[in-house]
């Protein structure tokens, strides 16, 4: 038996396929995968992701332990309530893991990282965050819920006071805030609007009840993975982790180089590979021209350049066709073939993310 | 307690196979294996005219999470695959012991004999015994 959200009796009660997630007993699906994922395009879907480990960031000296631990620079947060995407490096630029966090206040960061990279990214965390007088608390005590979808910030104002509610729908997009004891933040993992509610454990059921009878569906964790790679999104584990580093994982935008003086963990390695004319690898879009269905480590060949792997690959439910996430060599462009199952298929290289706001990005 | 036809015989590795009136056999996919797998988005049948070793690996089913081997029940030679699920491979989760057979084949000489098959009763045991 895995770890359990508070949720996990309420999915078991919904009958969802439960399967491990990073430790965690999680649902997968409810009903039909495609029909989940549909309904986050369309309309609104929620997810449990409680398995998610929410940590909350106190001290004076907060801003300066985060800028030496993040990639991306917490000097970009200047309204409270302003998130950043970041990857946390090691000393070799590999990737420890990819967190959003919040800025609170001058002396409080909210992060929220992985279920499966929990244990060390706190160890991390806290041995970065002692050198500052930073108080790491992780909080066990809330729920998350995503809830996601052109219709999903409507239908979550619903369930707050009046006041709040008008408060929540006036967010800024990647924004959170306080609103009757929840935390409310405009983000999310689909590609589409919506909002991700941290929330008391006790809470979480009910609010899951109230959504669903307003028509927001439950939605598993394999919904959630198309979401996402349609959206173009790095899954940890599967796009990059502590041997690839974010220059060659997509993820260059993340890293703020500028000011030049701010010595973040694995700045150096990442200041040599751009010294010397920048990645060997780059992280691509691929759609799958003939049938068939791009899998996770699938061998791809790029004319000229080199062989390189699929990362994630899926189903499209939006495309109706299958796309995927590959590291290839950096000159790879145009066409590429994929060895599925011995059998070379054509693929075309693209640009992420595939789909965005329920519309399709990819001719 | 899932839907298990009477009339067809059954394997561990969740197949049907179903004996028609000239001596071929037609093959799929139980009723609990299309559940299992999820909504299916591809399907790869084998040609007629191939030969195939019993538990050989002949067709391969794909949901949005994986791919999932199938495998012949019994040794013979493929006559037919299913090519209508090329476009509509999401027939195998509607009807799987229907229009979502994936191939046929005339077994081996004595081939039907020898193959492991259960009946309805007992692959419910063998599902029974994996939780299902």
């Amino acid at each position: 038996m895995g770890r359990r959200t508070p949720l996990f009796e309420l999915h078991q009660e919904l009958d969802a396929r439960i399967v491990d997630f990073g430790g965690w007993d999680m649902p997968v699906q409810y009903g039909s995968q495609i029909a989940e994922h549909h309904a986050v395009r369309r309309a609104a879907g929620v997810f449990d992701v409680s398995h998610m480990c929410v940590v909350d960031l106190e001290g004076p000296r907060v801003r300066a332990c985060l800028a030496q631990l993040l990639a991306n620079d917490v000097a970009r947060l200047k309204t409270p309530g302003k998130a950043l995407y970041s990857c946390m490096l090691n000393e070799r630029g590999g990737v420890i893991d990819d967190l959003i966090v919040y800025f609170l206040s001058d002396s409080s960061f909210r992060a929220v990282v992985n279920a499966g990279t929990r244990d060390k990214d706190l160890a991390w965390i806290r041995r970065h965050a002692a050198a500052f007088g930073v108080e790491v608390t992780e909080r066990a005590d809330l729920a998350m819920l995503a809830v996601q979808g052109p219709e999903a910030r409507d239908k979550a104002a619903q369930l707050l006071a009046p006041g709040d509610a008008a408060a929540a729908l006036a967010l800024g997009v990647f924004v959170g805030r306080e609103l009757g004891g929840w935390f409310v933040a405009r983000t999310g993992y689909t590609g589409e609007d919506g909002c991700e509610i941290m929330l008391p454990a006790e809470d979480a059921v009910a609010v899951w009840r109230r959504l669903n009878a307003l028509g927001v569906a439950s939605c598993g964790l394999g919904a959630r993975d198309t979401l996402r790679l349609e959206a173009g999104m790095n899954l940890y584990g599967h796009e990059m982790d502590e041997s690839t580093d974010p220059l060659e994982s997509g993820l260059a935008w993340t890293v703020a180089f500028e000011p030049p003086g701010r010595e973040f963990v694995g700045r150096a390695p990442l200041e040599a590979i751009r010294a010397a004319g920048g990645p060997a690898r780059k992280l691509v879009g691929l759609v799958l021209e003939d049938r068939g269905v791009l899998r996770g480590h699938q061998k791809v060949l790029a004319a000229g350049a080199g062989g390189g792997e699929v990362t994630s690959g899926t189903f499209s439910p939006t495309l109706e066709r299958s796309i995927a996430l590959a590291r290839v060599p950096a000159a790879t462009a145009g066409r590429v073939q994929v060895d599925i199952r011995g059998k070379l298929l054509n693929a075309r290289v693209v640009k992420p993310p595939f789909v965005r706001f329920g519309k399709s990005l990819v001719t | 307690m899932s839907n298990l036809p009477a009339d067809l015989k059954y394997t561990k590795s969740h197949e049907w196979i179903r004996t028609l009136a000239d001596g071929t056999v037609e093959i799929g996919i139980t009723d609990h294996a299309q559940h299992a797998l999820g909504d299916l988005v591809f399907v790869e049948v084998p040609e007629a005219g191939r030969s195939v070793k019993a538990d050989e690996p002949c067709a391969v089913v794909e949901s949005v999470k994986a791919a999932s081997d199938v495998y012949a029940p019994l040794a013979g030679e493929i006559t037919a695959g299913n090519d209508t699920l090329a476009d509509a491979p999401e027939t195998v989760n509607s009807d799987p012991y229907g229009a979502g057979w994936l191939m046929r084949m005339r077994p081996a000489a004595g081939a039907l004999a020898a193959a492991e098959l259960l009946s309805a009763a007992d692959y419910q045991k063998v599902l029974d015994a994996e939780g299902g």
